[in-house]
C-alpha cells in the first residue's frame, strides 16, 4: 500500500487550522518518545515540561514574559515572509537594539526623568531597524541574498555585543566582569505584577500584532506585500516592483526585534551583558511559522514556544535533562508543522497500486 | 627570509588549509544538491550532527575510520529528514533548511551534553612521502591528515561527475528544468534525494574534520556559521566545484590572518577580528550577486522550486 498526494483543487481552510494542532500533538507525543528513551516514564516528564512551571502567578509571570519577545519580532517577521523577504538576522538585530538603547541608558546614567525610557525604547528600534537596513539595502542595491547576509550580521552583532561589554563599555564597579554597569530606574521597565519580573511590555505585543494586522489587511502596502509573496512578477507588472517591501519589511522586522532588545536589557536583564537573548530571533521564526503568518495567530503561537523555555529550564531542574531540549522541542514543532502543513493544499490518499485505477 | 620565518610560512598556510577544509567538504556538497535543483539551507544543522556524532564515536574509542563513517551518516539521516519534507511532502524549500539548522543546534547540543570538556586525540597527519619534504609547500599541502587531502581530491572527483559522466548530466538537467527531465523518463524525487544525501554525508564530513582534526573535542554550536558560510560559497563559486575550493581556501587565508594579527601587535581586540570572516562573507557575496545576469546564468534555473509530477 502506497500514500499518494493529490493535489486539492483550493487549499483547505479547515487544514489551516488542524495543521498546527497535529503538529503540536505530534510534538508532544514524540516528546514523550525522547523522554521515555532517556529513562524517564513519559507522562510525568511532560507535565514537568508543559505544566508545572505554570503552577503558579510566577510561572504564568515568566512564561508571558518570554512569549513577550518573541510575539512582537514574530509579528513583524511575518509581513516579511508573506511577501518572500526572508530576514534570519532577528537575533543580530535584537542584539543591535539592545546595544543602541544600553548606549542611551549608560549615557544618560545620571539623568532621570519619565521621557528617559521612551528615548531608550526608540533607540533599540532604530538600532535594529538601521541594522537590518543593511541587508535590505544589499538585497535592493546588489541582489545579495538577504538571508545569508542577515545571518552573518547576527555573528557580528554577537562579537560587537562581546567586545563593547569586554572593552568600552565594562562597569568599572563590575570586578572585571564583562558586563556594563546596571541601568538606572529611569531606563528599566516598569514592573506590572508586583513581584515578578513581567513588565509593561508585555502589553506592547498585543498591539504590535493589531499594528501589523492593520497594515497586512487595510494598507496599500499589506496589499503590495501579499501581490509580491505569491507572485513577484504580477506585482512589478501592476507597477510596483519588490524594493519598497523588501526596505519595508526588513526595517520594520529589525525595529521590532529592536525594540525586543532593548525591552529585554530594560527588563528582566537591567544590563548589558554578553548573552542578552536565548535565540528569541530564531525561535520567532518558528512562531511566525506556527501561527500561520498571520499576526493573532503569531500571538497563540509565541505563547506555545515560550512554555518551551520555561518547559526546559524546568526540565532541566527538575529531571536533569540539558537546557537544550527547549531547541529539540522547538526544531520538532517546525518539522511536524511543515509536514502536516501537506494536508493543506493535498489530500493524502491510500493507493494500493498507484498506476491502476486512474481515477484521481 | 630567514629559517624561522619560512617555518612560521609554512605554519601558517598549514593552519590555512585546515581552516578552510570544512568549508571546502560542506560547500561541495551543497554545489551538488543545488545543482540537482534543491536549496538545503540545512549545512549547518547537518555539519553540528556530524560532528557530534564523530565525536562521540572518536571518544568511546571506535577509531577514526569509524567516527568519520558515523559523521558522514549523521549528516545523511539528517539530509533525509528534509529530503522528506521538501521532496516527499513538497513543502517549501527554504522553511525546510531552517527547520533543519535549528533542529540540528539543538539536537546536537542535546545529545552531546556529557561529551563536553572531554578532549580526544586529534586526528594523526599522514605525510606524503617526498611531497612533504618540499620546502614551505610540503609542511603546508602533505603534511596534512587524510580527510584534508579527502577534501582537495573531492574537487576533481565531482568535477568530473558532474560534467563529464552521464549520471552527472541527468543530475544537471534535473536542476535545469525539472518537469523535462521527468518527461524524459529520469526520476527527479531519485537523483535529488541522492544529490541531498550527499550533501548530508559532506556536511557530516565537515562536521567530523571540526570535532576530529580542527578542534579535538566537541563544543556546543562549534560550526558557529560555518555551514552558513559554504552557502555563501557556493554562489560565489557560480557552482563550479574548482571555485568553490579557491573560495573556502580564501576564508580560510581571512580566518587565519584574524588569529595571527593579535601576535602581530595589531592594536584590534580579538572580538572585533573575529567578525572578519562573516564580514568577508557579505563582501563576497555582495561582489559577486552585483552582477545579476551572471547569476540567473549560473544558478541551477530550477534552484529550489518544488516538482510536481502529477500534473
Amino acid at each position: 500500500m502506497a500514500l499518494r498526494l493529490e493535489l486539492r483543487p483550493e487549499a483547505s481552510r479547515a487544514m489551516l487550522f488542524v495543521a498546527p494542532m497535529l503538529a503540536i500533538a505530534l510534538t508532544v507525543a514524540t516528546g514523550g518518545l525522547l523522554f521515555a528513551a532517556l529513562g524517564f516514564s513519559p507522562l510525568p516528564a511532560l507535565k514537568v515540561f508543559f505544566l508545572s512551571p505554570l503552577g503558579d502567578l510566577y510561572g504564568i509571570s515568566e512564561w508571558l514574559l518570554k512569549a513577550t519577545p518573541l510575539a512582537i519580532i514574530a509579528v513583524a517577521l511575518a509581513l516579511g515572509f508573506r511577501g518572500n523577504v526572508w530576514n534570519i538576522g532577528a537575533e543580530g538585530q535584537l542584539i543591535m537594539g539592545a546595544v543602541a538603547s544600553g548606549g542611551v541608558a549608560l549615557a544618560l546614567y545620571d539623568v532621570s526623568g519619565a521621557w528617559v525610557l521612551p528615548t531608550v525604547l526608540l533607540a533599540g528600534i532604530a538600532g535594529g531597524a538601521l541594522y537590518a537596513g543593511i541587508p535590505a539595502f544589499l538585497r535592493i542595491r546588489f541582489h545579495a541574498n538577504e538571508i545569508l547576509t542577515s545571518l552573518m550580521l547576527n555573528y557580528v552583532a554577537t562579537l560587537f555585543l562581546a567586545w563593547l561589554v569586554h572593552g568600552p563599555w565594562r562597569s568599572p564597579e563590575g570586578y572585571n566582569f564583562p558586563e556594563s554597569r546596571m541601568f538606572t530606574d529611569s531606563a528599566l521597565m516598569p514592573i506590572l505584577l508586583e513581584g515578578t519580573r513581567l513588565h509593561v511590555g508585555a502589553l506592547l505585543a498585543p498591539l504590535v500584532a493589531l499594528v501589523a494586522w492593520v497594515i497586512l489587511s487595510r494598507s496599500f502596502l499589506g496589499f503590495q506585500i501579499k501581490v509580491i509573496g505569491m507572485t513577484p512578477a504580477a506585482g512589478s507588472y501592476a507597477g510596483f516592483g519588490p524594493k519598497r517591501v523588501i526596505a519595508f519589511t526588513l526595517m520594520f522586522g529589525g525595529g521590532m526585534a529592536g525594540l525586543a532588545g532593548a525591552m529585554e536589557v530594560c527588563g528582566p536583564i537591567g544590563q548589558l551583558v554578553p548573552t542578552v537573548s536565548p535565540g528569541y530571533g530564531y525561535t520567532a521564526i518558528i512562531a511566525a511559522f506556527l501561527g500561520r503568518l498571520h499576526p493573532f495567530g503569531i500571538l497563540l503561537a509565541s505563547l506555545l514556544l515560550a512554555l518551551t523555555y520555561i518547559g526546559g529550564d524546568a526540565a532541566q531542574i527538575t529531571l536533569g535533562v540539558p537546557l537544550a531540549v527547549t531547541q529539540v522541542f522547538q526544531g520538532m514543532i517546525l518539522f511536524f508543522l511543515l509536514a502536516c502543513d501537506v494536508l493543506i493544499r493535498y489530500r493524502v490518499r491510500f493507493a494500493a497500486r498507484p498506476s491502476l485505477g486512474g481515477a484521481a | 627570509m630567514n629559517e624561522a620565518e619560512i617555518a612560521t610560512l609554512a605554519a601558517i598556510l598549514a593552519a590555512m588549509v585546515r581552516a578552510a577544509t570544512p568549508l571546502v567538504f560542506a560547500a561541495l556538497g551543497e554545489l551538488v544538491t543545488e545543482r540537482a535543483g534543491v536549496l538545503n539551507l540545512g549545512i549547518e544543522g547537518m555539519m553540528l550532527m556530524g560532528a557530534v556524532a564523530a565525536f562521540g564515536t572518536a571518544h568511546a574509542g571506535a577509531g577514526y575510520a569509524a567516527a568519520m563513517a558515523m559523521g558522514a551518516g549523521a549528516g545523511v539521516g539528517m539530509s533525509l529528514l528534509f529530503a522528506f519534507l521538501a521532496l516527499g511532502l513538497r513543502a517549501n524549500q527554504v522553511a525546510c533548511g531552517l527547520a533543519l539548522s535549528i533542529f540540528g543546534v539543538g539536537l546536537s547540543a542535546f545529545v552531546g551534553k556529557s561529551l563536553v570538556g572531554t578532549p580526544i586525540e586529534a586526528l594523526p597527519a599522514l605525510p606524503i612521502p617526498l611531497l612533504s619534504e618540499i620546502p614551505v609547500i610540503g609542511r603546508a599541502l602533505f603534511s596534512q591528515d587524510i580527510l584534508v587531502y579527502a577534501s582537495v581530491l573531492a574537487v576533481p572527483a565531482i568535477s568530473w561527475f558532474l560534467f563529464k559522466t552521464r549520471a552527472g548530466l541527468i543530475l544537471r538537467a534535473i536542476g535545469e528544468n525539472h518537469d523535462a527531465a521527468h518527461d524524459i523518463g529520469y526520476s527527479v524525487l531519485k537523483v535529488r534525494t541522492l544529490a541531498i544525501m550527499f550533501g548530508g554525508a559532506m556536511a557530516g564530513l565537515a562536521g567530523a574534520y571540526l570535532s576530529l582534526a580542527y578542534t579535538p573535542m566537541w563544543v556546543e554550536n562549534m560550526s558557529s556559521g560555518r555551514g552558513w558560510i559554504a552557502l555563501a560559497l557556493v554562489v560565489f563559486a557560480t557552482w563550479v566545484p574548482v571555485r568553490a575550493l579557491l573560495g573556502a581556501y580564501l576564508f580560510g587565508g581571512v580566518t587565519i590572518l584574524q588569529l595571527h594579527a593579535q601576535n602581530w601587535g595589531i592594536p584590534v581586540s580579538s572580538q572585533i577580528l573575529a567578525m572578519l570572516p562573516y564580514l568577508a562573507t557579505i563582501v563576497v557575496l555582495v561582489l559577486i550577486s552585483r552582477d545579476e545576469t551572471k547569476i540567473k546564468l549560473n544558478a541551477p534555473a530550477c534552484l529550489g522550486k518544488v516538482f510536481h509530477s502529477g500534473r
